[in-house]
């Protein structure tokens, strides 16, 4: 019993020895006694110690090759992802993805994940940080780090007994005490506490800022914590400045001068009215009559527009290109923005489908109307005017003339030359939309752009 | 079992051929742990008031350099990168050349610790540490440099893979990504590798502290290392299994970063001997600053009995090898440009040596090749300021190298509107001298307050580490007497 009390009082048995041959045969005597808590402390790592004390092998290899391998997946998924999914780098009309090019990464990231484990396993293998261990209270253990040896068995130990232990080690010790339990708790002082609940505090801070600015709303402009280029000594377009008189800073040209590329004295090319009528206001055409004015709008083409089959040919470039994804490529009206549109049934938000150019309001209009509407727009259609040039947008009259004549056409022409097959080209009531291109929003959503 | 003689090398330099005898690592006959530990431990134990007046001459300049290299890189970026003189078509000037500089003169270092850890040259546990601290110094330094160089400063996270606003990845397939990823996992790993060779010997300084702060400071740093033989178990396998990894890692870094040149379509750079020339003139320049930072070291810190002789005269010896590869890529270059035909490679070459910049050329032929050359001679490796004046020079001459390489080509392209002629500013010159600085006063203060030798290594190669030897008996006195070594161990 009193032995048992001694054991809770003392941490373990150590004693000391001079040279390397005296502590490893000691070693090897606490060895074959038995003991499993126990550990020999030398200044520097002895050759043949492992034996000694009967040692096994360690797993940190495994662990490291472990990591290394994950390393491997990891640096090449990060850069299958980065550049060949996620977003896909093309290189000189390389494959997205080659192999090659990927090793020095994929090798550099095996190294770095491999030297961390072997680093941070071995403090964990090994329980580092270890900061208060009561050997280190013995004086005397000082000089293990320096040029002494000592064996220390554990009171934790189930075979411990001290006096045996002491017996086996006092053969070849130089030295020999116990060392006692650490019951001294070094309590930190007060203001250390309060110093690193602040600190915890503080380090949400800007963990909450990110939180509010990922889920808050602000009127305020954004936060430029690297200005960059944004702000520079410059006045903008648009913007108003005292330096002048007139409070702009923006110049007006000079009275009585036109900017480069600005005369507009030729009404037919320009306007698509009689030479010298009153020209129509830069407003959206608005069937019929042009708030109540009646305009001399052009039933041909303006002389300085040749039409021949170049500028249909242009034409239907053009029409191609900014036409053609409403209007459809052949004038039906079923454009891909159509068919979306129709899909997400746009016109509960004022969507105007686009024109069906072959029916026949669409033919009825003048070509100086066709050009007005290309240039200015009609109802939820927009004007061209400042992407096509003006020649251009007679180009797509002409073209849209031209397709008129030649495109769905209620039956087959009596001129059909032998062996062409005739099909009606479909309108969009015959278009049956696919089940992919069917995204009809849930009913009770709101009509959210319907001012747009 | 070995024979003991302190004056078999050093001032004598003949008669220690006899292969059969291994010399000593450590040196004098009455060395042990005690005396070892004292020494190394020692230096950092001086206290303040007594500090090496050459140290501190030393570090007072070091530091007026730092600060200058801070105001510069604040003019740097406050201003732009146009306060270099950097310039079409000269994009790539001093900072990738100081960058190349620097970051090789970091393999040494590694090389020592892992490669000759690996051969089993026990020479290296005398020279390892520091050569490590240098080579973590040096990638500061060379990081330092594209650090700056990318402009906005402010961004410079850009170069990882990270989430970012714009949606956008870097591209993996640029060698200049590879150099980000080669050089922080060389900076990281490097560091690991020093910081956990040095926890023992953090620990020995922690037990022989002899007031707190000292005892707090280097208490958490080594982690409570006790000694334990189960832990040095777990220690040696980890420190081997880094050793390693850090091997083929050493050999990659200059690799990926001759890449940075050789991927590219330019003459002069576009050669495949780049990855294996640029690593045996890393070798090269590494092992010349080794030599130049532990000659003064061990003179001044009295560690001559532990950084011995020996270490220099093996030291040379490499450096010559690896001045005679550096010396055979140059001529191989000039070789595979005839041979090759491509007329804008043979003009590279002949350019480079007798063109605008012959005299950059010339240097660095004459300091890398033609002077290390004297290393053939034992008297004059044993001679301490001819090895002084060698390890300069070929530092002057392996920056030369880098200087060649960057910027002849880069002026001398295939088309000669777009040739031009590159001057430095004197950011440049200030900012490389600054570098200097940063370097310095890192590695002073490594040498005043941290081991400045692996000391539980240089106990593992002293013949009464092993058991069975003899005993030598004699009763050390007790620890923690801060003896002044530097007087006991001089000639």
């Amino acid at each position: 019993m009193s032995d048992q009390k001694k054991n809770d009082e003392i941490h373990g048995v150590v004693a000391y020895f001079d040279d390397v041959d005296s502590v490893m045969s000691a070693a090897r005597k606490v060895r074959d006694a038995g003991y499993k808590k126990w550990d020999t402390y030398t200044p520097f790592p002895v050759h043949g110690i492992d034996e000694a004390m009967g040692t096994k092998p360690t797993i940190l290899p495994w662990i490291v090759l472990g990591m290394g391998l994950t390393g491997m997946a990891c640096g090449l998924l990060l850069q299958w992802y980065t550049n060949a999914y996620d977003y896909v780098f093309l290189i000189s009309g390389k494959p997205n993805w080659s192999l090659p090019a990927n090793i020095p990464v994929t090798f550099e990231v095996v190294i770095l994940f491999s030297a961390y484990t072997a680093f941070f396993a071995m403090l964990g293998l090994n329980k580092l940080p270890h900061l208060s261990n009561p050997l280190h209270k013995l004086p005397k253990f000082r000089r293990v780090t320096a040029d002494r040896f000592a064996i220390c068995v554990e009171a934790k130990d189930p075979n411990f007994d001290a006096d045996r232990v002491r017996a086996i080690l006092g053969a070849n010790t130089s030295e020999m005490e116990d060392c006692p339990v650490d019951t001294s708790r070094a309590a930190l002082p007060l203001w250390f506490h309060a110093v690193m609940a602040l600190v915890t505090c503080a380090t949400f801070i800007p963990l909450s800022l990110a939180v509010k600015g990922r889920f808050a709303t602000s009127e305020k402009p954004r936060y430029h914590v690297w200005p960059d280029m944004d702000f520079q000594r410059k006045r903008k377009t648009q913007t108003g400045w005292e330096g002048f008189e007139d409070g702009r800073s923006m110049r007006l040209p000079v009275e009585g001068t036109i900017p480069r590329g600005e005369l507009r004295d030729d009404f037919e090319l320009y306007f698509g009215v009689a030479q010298g009528s009153s020209v129509p206001p830069r407003a959206t055409y608005e069937a019929g009559s042009m708030g109540g004015e009646k305009f001399e709008w052009l039933q041909s083409f303006p002389t300085a527009v040749v039409v021949d089959e170049a500028l249909l040919e242009r034409g239907r470039e053009r029409y191609g290109i900014y036409c053609g994804v409403c209007h459809g490529a052949q004038g039906n009206g079923l454009g891909a923005v159509a068919l979306r549109a129709k899909a997400i049934d746009a016109e509960q938000w004022g969507w105007v489908s686009p024109k069906a150019l072959q029916s026949d309001s669409a033919k009825a209009y003048t070509n100086g109307e066709l050009f007005h509407i290309a240039s200015h727009g009609i109802s939820s259609m927009k004007g061209y005017g400042s992407q096509i040039t003006p020649k251009d947008r007679w180009a797509i009259v002409a073209f849209v003339r031209a397709i008129q004549a030649s495109q769905a056409l209620p039956k087959a022409p009596a001129d059909l030359p032998a062996g062409v097959d005739f099909e009606p080209v479909p309108t969009i009531k015959d278009v049956r939309l696919s089940e992919a291109s069917v995204d009809a929003p849930a009913s009770g959503t709101e009509p959210a752009g319907e001012a747009r | 079992m070995t024979i003991t003689d302190p004056s078999a090398f050093g001032s004598q330099p003949s008669g220690e051929d006899d292969p059969s005898v291994r010399l000593p690592l450590v040196e004098g006959a009455s060395e042990d742990f005690s005396t070892v530990t004292d020494a190394v431990a020692g230096i950092a134990e001086i206290p303040v008031e007594r500090t090496n007046r050459a140290w501190i001459i030393c570090f007072a300049i070091s530091v007026s350099l730092l600060g200058m290299l801070g105001m510069l890189i604040l003019h740097l970026i406050t201003t732009g990168v146009g306060v270099w003189g950097n310039n079409n078509p000269a994009y790539w000037g001093w900072p990738i050349v100081n960058f190349v500089f620097w970051v090789g003169i970091g393999h040494a270092g590694t090389l020592i610790s892992a490669i000759l850890f690996l051969t089993r040259q026990n020479w290296r546990t005398g020279v390892n540490r520091a050569a490590e601290a240098m080579t973590i110094f040096a990638v500061v330094c060379a990081g330092m440099f594209p650090g700056i160089h990318i402009g906005r400063v402010w961004v410079a996270y850009w170069l990882f893979p990270l989430p970012n606003q714009m949606a956008m990845w870097p591209n993996f397939r640029s060698p200049l990504l590879w150099d980000v990823f080669a050089v922080s996992t060389y900076a990281s790993v490097s560091l690991l590798f020093w910081y956990m060779g040095m926890v023992p010997d953090l620990a020995t300084f922690r037990d022989r502290a002899v007031n707190n702060t000292r005892r707090i400071a280097y208490g958490i740093f080594s982690l409570g290392w006790t000694g334990s033989s189960r832990h040095w178990h777990v220690y040696e396998r980890a420190y081997l299994l880094l050793a390693a990894l850090a091997t083929p890692l050493v050999l990659s870094v200059h690799s990926v970063v001759s890449f940075d040149f050789a991927v590219s379509q330019l003459p002069g750079w576009h050669t495949t001997i780049f990855p294996p020339y640029f690593v045996a003139g890393a070798i090269f320049s590494g092992f010349a600053m080794v030599l130049t930072l532990m000659i003064p070291a061990r003179q001044f810190f009295g560690l001559k009995h532990i950084i011995t002789m020996r270490h220099i005269d093996v030291m040379c010896r490499i450096l010559m090898a690896t001045g005679l590869m550096v010396g055979y890529a140059y001529s191989i270059e000039f070789f595979i440009a005839w041979y090759g035909g491509v007329q804008y490679e043979s003009f590279a070459f002949v350019n480079r040596a007798f063109g605008n910049y012959w005299w950059a050329y010339w240097i660095m032929v004459s300091c890398n090749v033609l002077i290390p050359q004297v290393f053939w001679s034992k008297k004059l490796r044993a001679n301490l300021w001819v090895v002084m004046v060698v390890s300069i020079t070929t530092n002057i001459g392996m920056w030369f190298e880098r200087f060649v390489i960057a910027v002849t080509s880069l002026t001398r392209d295939f088309v000669p509107s777009s040739w031009g002629y590159f001057s430095p500013t004197w950011v440049d010159i200030t900012m490389f001298i600054g570098s200097f600085g940063l370097f310095f006063t890192l590695f002073l203060l490594f040498l005043r307050f941290l081991p400045v030798v692996a000391i539980a290594e240089v106990k593992t190669v002293m013949p009464q580490a092993h058991a069975h030897g003899e005993d030598h008996g004699e009763s050390h006195s007790a620890g923690g007497s801060a003896a002044a070594p530097a007087s006991r161990h001089d000639a």
